[in-house]
């Protein structure tokens, strides 16, 4: 996983709550056997489906260049697919901040080295509000856990652990198998 | 003297490897299930670092999200063959047991777990799906992980994880006769929400849910995650233990009986205490359907859409509505279906079955509805073509297939057409789930049988009388 300190990005809106993994990634695009290519299938039924791909609004001109994600409450809830921040990263979003994340979703999307920024409601919605027609950056600082944009600047704080694992990169696994003897001293302990 | 402890605590700090100050907790995997759709990108990180499956021996693997359900000779979907010939190699060359598609434990992977014995009281199992939750209803803690954990796995057996807050939800007084466990936790959802789980895990407690079957505790934990929650669990009981009794993965003899005191020993302590205690009154559920885009847009068979001007989320429920066909204030017995699927997870083992053919009996599938009843596993199916199920759900023009997940997310053929209307016994009625503007509604078992019947939703309880006035009902299994 690449180390991240900063990121500086035009934000799109998705005023909706409970966005789930399947509007995410459709299951149709699951069965791919590499983690790479999803981005052009990220939200793929409100982009191209039935009813409203051009309200939805991210192939517009003013959203195209987009790279933070601001939805609503839980986002990310239901189905465990990682191909959904696959998905999202592939695309070009670098930093996602709602009121509130569903837990595989805010677990799978940190391994990726994706921000989650967790902002109050009302926060949100003024980002929301201001984001449209592509009017909203929003400059990410990690290391001092701060985002500023024109008009403001919002402190924020990440678990210090997910914090120290993104702005360091840090693979997970190699870092378990350093404890490699916990691990045989734990099975020694339980083998029956 | 020390507090007593909760399932959820025993489980988690048996299974502590390793802990630092301000840093997850590592703990050890006891069972790891793999499926073909969130493993290759794992199994393809281990050979791109040159790493190893630890123990294969604690891994088991099966095919079932994507695989057909009639005429599985020829795999018409080549992308989805190759995901499945991946997860064949990929056992192969770790040493991995697969079941694949033709072999006689295949069967989506939380219904195969508890009929191998797999899924033990006290065990931490995961897998690379959201319903592993499932697994918790034999007093395991059982959660599902992303692909990037399923390799952490994969390469060390363990995991990082925060440890879970408790949460307990107390479900007092009994069920009422023609309610199930589906519409009991349907009922959860619709009363504390979609996100109240998030950060906790939950465990089930009261009078009602110590009268459910196991059958019934899994379909209750299956949902788990639809109100948020990573894990869902039960105390281990009697039951638990009978359950699990001759089991192919279980002690015999009497190693069984030493190894089931251990299991006993895991069910929280009386003067246990959980950081949140939600309550529900069994007797106040009737059964349930939902009527929008998450599980939480849920009404008893008695109810109406909701009003407009009667909900906060205004913009959530018109948009639900609108991709549902709905009106606001509609009746749910008004709402005409032409698509039934049983089967999924959450209600696809023999009780399920057993349950809606007993409505079904001796009444025909609604002329303009297909009906499908999709086994969890093949054993399922074997049973109950042995009881004659099988026979019952044909005569009514169900068509009976082959297990798998099927229609619950639409993988492989068996997909609901656009603008289509399900009554589903599955777990997710999230936009296109079931097919691309397919609409779906959950319900039980029984429920999906009687919209089969009417054509529309009804209250099943109408049928239930007359059934229980009857002789010759299944029911073989309680």
């Amino acid at each position: 996983m690449e180390a991240v300190r900063r990121h500086r990005g035009k934000v799109f809106p998705l005023d909706r709550d409970n966005v789930d993994t399947d509007q995410i990634i459709p299951k149709q695009f699951l069965k791919r056997v590499e983690r790479t290519g999803f981005g052009q299938f990220v939200f793929h039924n409100w982009r191209f489906g039935n009813d409203d791909g051009e309200s939805f609004g991210l192939d517009s001109d003013d959203y195209r260049d987009a790279s933070i994600l601001v939805a609503g409450e839980n986002f990310g809830c239901g189905s465990s697919r990682e191909h959904a921040p696959w998905a999202l990263q592939d695309y070009g979003f670098k930093a996602i901040i709602a009121p509130s994340f569903a837990d595989i979703f805010y677990s799978n999307a940190l391994k990726n080295g994706i921000i989650l920024i967790t902002a109050d409601r009302g926060q949100v919605k003024e980002w929301i509000l201001c984001a449209e027609g592509g009017g909203l950056h929003l400059d990410i600082d990690l290391e001092r856990q701060i985002v500023t944009w024109e008009t403001g600047r919002m402190g924020f704080a990440l678990p210090p652990h997910h914090r120290e694992r993104l702005l360091n990169g840090w693979d997970d696994i190699a870092l378990t198998l350093l404890l490699e003897e916990k691990i045989e001293a734990y099975e020694a302990r339980h083998e029956a | 003297m020390e507090k007593g402890k909760t399932v959820i605590e025993k489980v988690w700090e048996s299974h502590i490897v390793h802990q630092q100050e301000n840093k997850p907790d590592l703990i050890y995997i006891d069972q790891h299930l793999i499926h073909e759709v969130t493993s290759p990108q794992a199994f393809e990180g281990l050979r791109l670092n040159n790493r190893k499956v630890r123990r294969p021996d604690l891994t088991y693997a099966t095919m079932d999200h994507n695989v057909p359900t009639q005429n599985r000779t020829v795999m018409k979907d080549e992308v989805a063959k190759v995901q499945m010939e991946t997860l064949q190699h990929n056992c192969e060359e770790f040493g991995i047991t697969l079941a694949d598609m033709d072999h006689p434990d295949q069967g989506i992977v939380h219904v195969i777990g508890p009929q191998l014995g797999l899924t033990q009281p006290g065990r931490t199992i995961v897998c690379g799906d959201s319903h592993t939750s499932t697994h918790g209803a034999f007093g395991a803690l059982a959660f599902g992980i992303g692909t990037s954990e399923v390799e952490h796995v994969l390469a060390t057996q363990t995991l990082m994880q925060e440890r879970p807050k408790t949460m307990n939800v107390k479900v007092g007084g009994e069920l009422a006769k023609g309610v199930t466990a589906k519409d009991l936790i349907l009922a959860i959802i619709s009363k504390f929400g979609v996100k109240f789980g998030t950060g906790y895990v939950i465990e089930y407690t009261g009078e009602a849910i110590r009268e459910l079957s196991m059958e019934g505790r899994m379909t209750v934990c299956n949902m788990s995650i639809e109100g948020g929650a990573r894990a869902g669990l039960i105390s281990p009981d009697e039951k638990t233990v009978e359950f699990l009794r001759g089991r192919r993965h279980v002690p015999q003899g009497e190693a069984f009986e030493e190894k089931a005191a251990e299991w006993l020993a895991f069910a929280t302590d009386a003067d246990a205490e959980y950081d949140v205690t939600l309550e529900i009154d069994a007797q106040e559920v009737e059964p349930q359907v939902s009527w929008g885009t998450n599980p939480g847009m849920t009404v008893p068979i008695s109810g109406n859409t909701p009003l407009l001007d009667a909900v906060e989320n205004r913009d959530e429920v018109k948009r639900a509505l609108q991709y549902m066909g709905l009106r606001e204030g509609q009746p749910i017995t008004a709402i005409e279906v032409d698509h039934v699927f049983i089967g999924s997870c959450t209600n696809s083992r023999l009780s399920d079955l057993e349950s809606a053919a007993d409505i079904i009996k001796g009444h025909r599938v609604k002329d303009g509805v297909r009906a499908i009843v999709v086994p969890g596993s093949f054993k399922v199916k074997l049973q109950a073509e042995e009881l004659g199920i099988d026979e019952v759900f044909k005569q009514a023009g169900f068509e009976w297939r082959e297990s798998g997940c099927s229609m619950c997310l639409a993988m492989n053929d068996d997909v609901v057409p656009a603008g289509g209307r399900c009554a589903s016994t599955s777990n997710r009625n999230f936009e296109g789930r079931q097919g691309n503007g397919a609409r779906t509604h959950l319900v039980s078992p029984e429920m999906a049988a009687a919209a089969a019947i009417e054509g529309k939703f009804t209250d099943v309880r109408k049928f239930q009388e007359k059934v229980l006035s009857q002789e010759g009902s299944f029911g073989s299994s309680s």
